[in-house]
């Protein structure tokens, strides 16, 4: 299993050396936490990691609920133009990242300028908005997947006793849903966390994103600080998926790895 | 299961209206911008007139950008067949692994797919660099050598760190780094799908392992291989982050160009001609993904 190696010693030893007493990253000099005391009082990194995870709770919840209704519109419409849109719906996957970028940049400067000067978090506007717009086509495609083992005979029956098409929804299709809801969010979720180019292209000085802060670290200087954040965010992230994972089963897993990309 | 949309117009607007505005506004109105711009010029440093133009593609088909645009090309698809080779024996261990061990297989597969690529790149970063960890091995052993050599007489070199970091190699690496996983997934999507009964009747039959590899695994699994290269295939061209941190001058890619035009030579137009132009040809390993799968389905049939 050299690929397991291959693939977890470059993140194992990133994190092991984010503990190390020394400015270098190579030499072991020793336990220390002192670079997370640094990290912790870094208010530009606090202040970017907060608006990471703003960005991504609010293009969650917009994401899940678009993704929703796109899900069941496919799902029960017969309509002119079904395949159209289906394509439109799948190309915010497959256009490659730094275009959609380019063309988000190019839209919140020219024709929707986003205020700079809101307070927070209004003026993460843009950063969110193009999070949305590549985000709930992946959840759509999780809940319809969802959708396909609905059995409409409980729909039929729900209308048969009376229920409307607000009661259907909330009290069969929903509960049905609830899996594909669960999946669907915390594919929003890791997508807007782990986003760095389209985030790139809309943020502004004041409205970093602990990608876009990590990388400017990156690129000007090296020291274990970025080692320290990035294992917080690695931990987060793992605990996150365990957590998904432990609700549902391995269901997440088997969806993400089957129409996720 | 379909509903004819006049059956229930009040419950389809409601459904229909959200999405298609949100994809109208902030998706495909943004891209149709680009694509207007990509005909447009340069007047002042604000203003660009679209006048349909075609220089700006012109522009693009020069040598040097020609070079560029096949070069991201070339490693897009180095990498691809890089990750074919080292995945599809990890997905073959996979599929043959009991029920259990191969839920723990997949999740480490996954992991570091659901860890930030920003990360994974800075840890590779750790890893190339001159003074990185394979450079710090590499001196530990050299000077190891060195003193054997010394006390036999024959005193070496002062060890010369490798240049592994700003290279073309250095990319190459890194996207197969965090390309694998995409790889390794259809494939084994596919390969758990396989009837084991053929290989057993392959093998029964005389065929050795590798025939029955070449001539019944291979076969089989091509709609996971071909679902793998294009997961593959598609975001390593357009890789913007790979190349920017981990190559140098000579390694740059399609995307990095794009970023230079929209953020400091601010040659819009040029950029978006640019951005079309990978959008072609992210479009164009669909359809050829698509025909081939039709292929297949007509020759099945």
């Amino acid at each position: 299993m050299a690929v397991v190696i291959y693939l977890y010693a470059p993140l194992i030893t990133l994190m092991a050396f984010s503990f190390n007493d020394s400015r270098r990253n190579i030499v072991w000099r020793g336990f220390t936490l002192d670079w997370y005391k640094v990290a912790f009082e870094d208010t530009d990194l606090i202040a970017a990691f907060g608006n990471s995870l703003t960005i991504a709770a609010v293009s969650t919840v917009v994401s899940v609920m678009l993704g929703a209704l796109t899900a069941i519109l496919l799902w029960r419409f017969r309509f002119p133009l079904k395949p159209a849109l289906e394509g439109a719906l799948g190309l915010p996957i497959v256009v490659p990242e730094i275009c959609m970028g380019v063309a988000m940049l190019v839209f919140f400067t020219q024709v929707m300028p986003w205020p700079t000067d809101l307070i927070w978090p209004l003026n993460l506007g843009a950063i969110i908005i193009s999070h949305i717009s590549f985000s709930f086509s992946f959840v759509a495609i999780v809940i319809r997947g969802r959708l396909a083992s609905f059995n409409r005979e409980l729909e039929e029956a729900a209308k048969d006793l009376g229920a409307g098409e607000w009661r259907i929804f909330w009290d069969v299709l929903v509960p049905h849903m609830r899996p594909g809801l669960l999946a669907g969010a915390l594919l929003a979720f890791t997508l807007s966390l782990d986003d760095f180019v389209i985030t790139f292209f809309t943020s502004g000085p004041d409205t970093t994103t602990f990608p876009v802060k990590v990388y400017s670290m990156v690129r000007f200087s090296v020291t274990p600080e970025v080692n320290a954040a990035s294992t917080i965010l690695i931990v987060l992230t793992v605990a996150l998926t365990a957590l998904a994972l432990r609700l549902q089963g391995t269901d997440v897993a088997r969806i993400e790895a089957g129409d996720g990309v | 299961m379909d509903e004819s949309w006049k059956r229930a117009r009040a419950v389809f607007a409601t459904l229909a209206g959200p999405p298609v505005v949100w994809l109208f506004a902030f998706f495909l109105i943004p891209l149709a911008i680009i694509w207007a711009y990509s005909f447009g010029e340069n007047q002042s440093l604000t203003h660009i007139a679209i006048n349909g133009t075609l220089s700006n593609y012109i522009h693009a088909i020069k040598p040097l950008y020609l070079g560029i645009i096949f070069k991201s090309f070339w490693f897009a698809a180095l990498t691809t067949a890089l990750c074919l080779v080292v995945g599809f024996p990890v997905a073959i261990a996979i599929t043959f692994a009991s029920e259990k061990t191969k839920i723990w297989l997949l999740l480490l597969i996954m992991l570091p797919f659901w860890t930030n690529l920003l990360i994974r790149t800075y840890a590779l970063m750790a890893v190339l660099r001159t003074e990185g960890y394979i450079n710090y091995s590499l001196a530990f052993l050299w000077n190891g050598l060195g003193h054997l050599a010394a006390l036999t007489g024959h005193p070496m070199a002062a060890f010369q760190p490798l240049e592994l970091l700003h290279n073309n190699f250095a990319v190459v690496f890194g996207l197969v780094y965090v390309q694998l996983p995409f790889m390794v997934l259809p494939l084994y999507a596919a390969l758990d799908r396989l009837d084991r009964s053929l290989l057993e009747a392959s093998l029964d039959l005389g065929a050795g392992h590798m025939t029955t590899f070449t001539r019944i695994v291979v076969p089989l699994a091509t709609p996971g291989i071909v679902s793998g290269v294009l997961v593959t295939l598609i975001p390593s061209i357009g890789a913007y982050l790979t190349p920017d941190l981990l190559g140098g001058p000579s390694s740059q890619m399609i995307a990095n160009v794009i970023e230079r035009q929209f953020k400091t030579a601010n040659d819009w137009p040029f950029g978006a001609a640019l951005s079309f132009l990978l959008m072609y040809m992210t479009f164009l390993a669909i359809a050829v993904q698509a025909v081939v799968a039709r292929g297949r389905r007509a020759r099945q049939a």
